[in-house]
């Protein structure tokens, strides 16, 4: 009835998972208790769950991304507290227990947490940059949001059902087949993944249709702002690249459910192939972190520096170059893997090549602050600590591109602390940088200044005590992912790395802090104008936050920075000032249909993870009906009236025309 | 047809200046064509997988034993003949005539049938044989990739009875319309991946 589910599967005689765990679940109950008994139920499922608007959905991936890091770095600031504690003994981790811990810390930290950050930013952002009223289609939008979720909550009960994988972020046969990894916790990583894969490929789908199709009149691909090229190019990769993660992993799950043989170590299996085959989609995967990074700091700086963006085609070129260049170069993951000194060679110089217009972006974003009048708030400092840490993580990252060096670095610390050196200083600041520059944009107020700085400097040093040590450790001949180890000379190193693992922690909880103080003093820190920072795209030019509709008008673009050309030219300010002719605006239906849909692909994956084969019959029945049940629904948009889209956009247009006059008689 | 109307009208003489969002029906038929995109990626994993593992037959059987092209040129025909009906399907929705587009996709839908029926029988005339996929990588492959395919087309089948009865309920209005352009482009890629199975694995797969 309940195929391998017994109650064995809950741990109770391990105390970690189960106070862990014990405190999230309260913790859910205790925010589920509150929403039903303050009667915000209705609210939330009117105006959030069920939205299908790209900016509510956009902060849903954006929040889901946040939680998830707390849980990510959880599990990273155990695996430092081990590795300080664990010299000449077992520290306080078994070796089961620890291996499960980070693999979950990479795999949360990657399709969790990096993931739905860019997406979310990508999502809310995009359209309003491209001035238009939303994505190509706002339904699969909600879809692919709840199915990313699904694939959180799945691995989120592995730690109190079951075990998660012990097999790193990615599931290496064969130690993934059911030979050698026989418990549930491989098929927990997988169905998560493949699900939320699944949401991932809709989103991918729906901002590439977004950026190539639905543009406002006169937004021609060279006068995007570049975070839209940036998403263009990040989705056109996901879209490339997801499909062969699900291949792949379909495969590891037809080896591991049906006894196939495609990565055993019998009957022909080539286990090899699963390095390729994961590494064609996980070197493009970095570069579908990144390059929305990029495309943030690219409008962070120009908005921070009063300048346009210097050399914006050259970088709309090296954003395309990065977007091919990142296809060629998977093997240099595997080196040793015994291709060949050609073969090495061959993607070692074309790993190499991705430094060059990585450095043409670079210098690009050196030139914009040249001769700016440069404004030293959060966002900017986030830009700046990334583009310091971004070119050390860079530059170790050439030295593993040498194949000779690659034999003695690979799977040593070296590696581990050179991808958090780009992951951390490139995507999360990014990511930060992002979050503080929008925030205003999707709430109308801004974040408190102070105790944002004071968050960035712990990051930074944090950062740096953390992960300077384990280049060190790594040229002492420590490996990664040890349980414990008796070498005296790592030790010092490692108390070191746990303590800048703290100071992150503080950067962490003073953000924490910085979102409830601004939450308090909101009326304080209320943006009245919509264009909080002297932004230069087309986000700025509507009321914080937006209408649902975006734009009561959509904008006439005609030139690059769309917005510095409509607020400051004199006719850009007369035309601000006139009073456009409203018309009536079709905006799509809320559906629960994602939500639904999650639901069943909930209990899909955890029936599939644990053979209760009834269950998966009737959740891809239960999906299926939902599609069924949204296909033939008769309205699928609401019309708000030419009066009230007047109502709504004079009472913005005042305030701003206000605020305008304002600063014109000073 | 439509669409490429649609689409001069929409860009206009000049080319040059955008003009703004394009229509819903080019909108959804170009998101559409990149998740076909996207999904022969996927296919695409599973055609270098099968070429990598063409020759690990792990001292069992081989292509050349067991492919039977008979059954195969046979299932090739039903599918292409469906795709000709299908194409009868889209022109009849495009003239809104009810009677045509039922019959037309009705033809499809027993041709898809057909093709399941003969690949369902090879497939288990496979594992009668102890040439199942669990026999050795090489019939992994193949069963993964052919079943693939299979699993396409079921879908696909699910989807156009779905199709009919929201036409016979709804009629064509505008939004199924662009449903039925989506339908027909999948029905069409299936074919074209058909194509590269029948060469790539059957009739190379046979000479081996």
């Amino acid at each position: 009835m309940l195929g391998k589910l017994t109650w064995a599967a809950i741990p109770f005689d391990q105390p970690i998972p189960m106070i862990a765990s014990g405190v999230v679940a309260l913790s859910i109950l205790a925010i589920l208790a509150w929403v039903v008994i303050r009667g915000h139920l209705p609210y939330l499922w009117r105006e959030w769950i069920t939205s299908v608007d790209h900016k509510r959905i956009g902060v849903m991936y954006t929040l889901l991304a946040m939680v998830m890091l707390l849980r990510g770095f959880s599990d990273a600031i155990m695996m430092r507290a081990q590795q300080a504690v664990a010299f000449h003994g077992q520290g306080f981790l078994p070796p089961e227990h620890y291996d499960q811990i980070f693999s979950a810390h990479g795999t949360i930290m990657i399709f969790f947490v990096a993931m739905p950050f860019m997406i979310g930013l990508m999502n809310f952002v995009v359209p309003l940059q491209l001035g238009v009223r939303d994505v190509a289609f706002p339904t699969l939008n909600s879809v692919g949001f709840w199915l990313t979720a699904t694939g959180a909550l799945l691995i989120n009960i592995s730690l109190v059902v079951g075990e998660f994988a012990r097999t790193g972020w990615l599931p290496y046969p064969p130690l993934s087949e059911l030979t050698y990894s026989p418990g549930v916790g491989v098929d927990y990583y997988l169905w998560a993944i493949q699900i939320s894969g699944v949401g991932t490929l809709v989103s991918g789908i729906n901002l590439v249709t977004t950026v190539l199709k639905v543009r406002t009149r006169g937004m021609s691909y060279l006068r995007m702002p570049m975070f839209c090229w940036t998403t263009l190019a990040t989705n056109l990769l996901i879209v490339a690249a997801f499909p062969i993660l699900t291949a792949t992993l379909a495969m590891l799950l037809l080896d591991r459910y049906l006894g196939f043989h495609f990565f055993t170590n019998e009957a022909g299996g080539n286990m090899m192939m699963f390095m390729n085959l994961i590494w064609t989609w996980g070197h493009p995967e970095v570069y579908i972190l990144v390059l929305p990074a990029f495309g943030i700091f690219s409008e962070v700086f120009a908005t921070f520096s009063g300048k346009p963006l210097f050399g914006y085609r050259s970088m709309v070129a090296a954003t395309m170059a990065i977007c091919i260049l990142s296809f060629m170069v998977w093997l240099h993951h595997f080196f040793t893997m015994g291709a060949g000194a050609d073969v090495n060679a061959i993607f070692g110089i074309a790993t190499t090549i991705i430094a060059v217009p990585t450095g043409v972006k670079v210098f690009n974003w050196l030139f914009t602050m040249y001769g700016g009048k440069v404004r030293f708030q959060t966002p900017l400092l986030w830009s700046i600590g990334f583009m310091v840490t971004f070119i050390i993580g860079g530059m170790t990252g050439v030295l593993l591109a040498v194949p000779p060096a690659d034999f003695v670095l690979h799977n040593s610390l070296f590696l581990v602390a050179h991808f958090h050196n780009v992951l951390i200083g490139g995507m999360l600041f990014g990511a930060f940088a992002g979050y503080t520059y929008w925030f205003p944009k999707a709430f109308g107020f801004k974040l408190h200044e102070g105790l944002g700085q004071a968050a960035f400097w712990c990051w930074l040093v944090g950062f740096y005590v953390a992960f300077m040590p384990l280049y060190v450790v790594c040229l002492l001949g420590m490996t990664r992912r040890m349980q414990h180890y008796d070498v005296p000379e790592w030790h010092p190193w490692l108390i070191v790395a746990a303590f800048g693992a703290g100071l992150i922690l503080c950067g962490i909880v003073l953000q924490i802090v910085q979102l409830v103080v601004s939450i308090r003093q909101r009326a304080k820190l209320r943006d009245e104008t919509g264009d909080p920072w002297d932004g230069r795209s087309l986000e700025w030019a509507t009321a914080s936050p937006p209408p649902a509709f975006n734009f009561a008008v959509l904008p006439e673009v005609s030139g690059e920075d769309a917005y510095w050309k409509l607020k400051h030219p004199a006719t850009g300010q007369a035309r601000s000032h006139q009073r456009p002719e409203y018309q009536a605006i079709e905006i799509p239906r809320n559906s629960p249909t994602g939500f639904v849909c999650a639901f069943f692909a909930t209990m899909m994956g955890f029936a599939l993870i644990w053979h209760i084969w009834w269950m998966v019959a009737a959740g891809a029945i239960g999906a299926f009906a939902t599609f069924i049940v949204f296909a033939w629904r008769d309205h699928d948009e609401d019309v708000i009236p030419a009066a009230e889209v007047a109502r709504i956009d004079g009472s913005h247009r005042a305030q701003r025309y206000a605020i305008l006059s304002k600063e014109a008689a000073e | 047809m439509s669409t490429v109307a649609l689409t001069e009208a929409h860009h206009g003489s000049a080319g040059r200046e955008w003009s703004g969002p394009a229509p819903k029906r080019i909108v959804t038929g170009y998101g559409f064509w990149i998740f076909i995109l996207s999904d022969m990626v996927m296919f695409s994993a599973f055609f270098a997988t099968y070429a990598v593992l063409l020759g690990q037959t792990a001292g069992g059987p081989t292509g050349r034993e067991l492919f039977d092209l008979r059954n195969v040129a046979i299932e090739t025909a039903f599918l292409l003949a469906s795709s000709f009906t299908c194409g009868m399907a889209a022109i009849a929705a495009d003239t809104r005539s009810t009677i045509w587009f039922q019959l037309a996709m009705a033809v499809t839908c027993i041709f898809g049938l057909g093709f399941l029926t003969l690949e369902g029988q090879e497939f288990a005339s496979l594992v009668v044989r102890g040439a199942g996929p669990t026999r050795s990588a090489f019939l992994s492959a193949f069963f993964t990739l052919v079943g693939c395919h299979g699993l396409h087309v079921s879908g696909g089948i699910l989807w156009l009875v779905t199709m009919m009865a929201q036409v016979y309920a709804k009629g064509f209005r505008p939004d199924i319309q662009r449903r039925i352009l989506c339908f027909a482009l999948f029905w069409h890629a299936l074919d074209i991946i058909w194509i590269a199975v029948f060469t790539i694995v059957y009739l190379l797969g046979s000479a081996k």
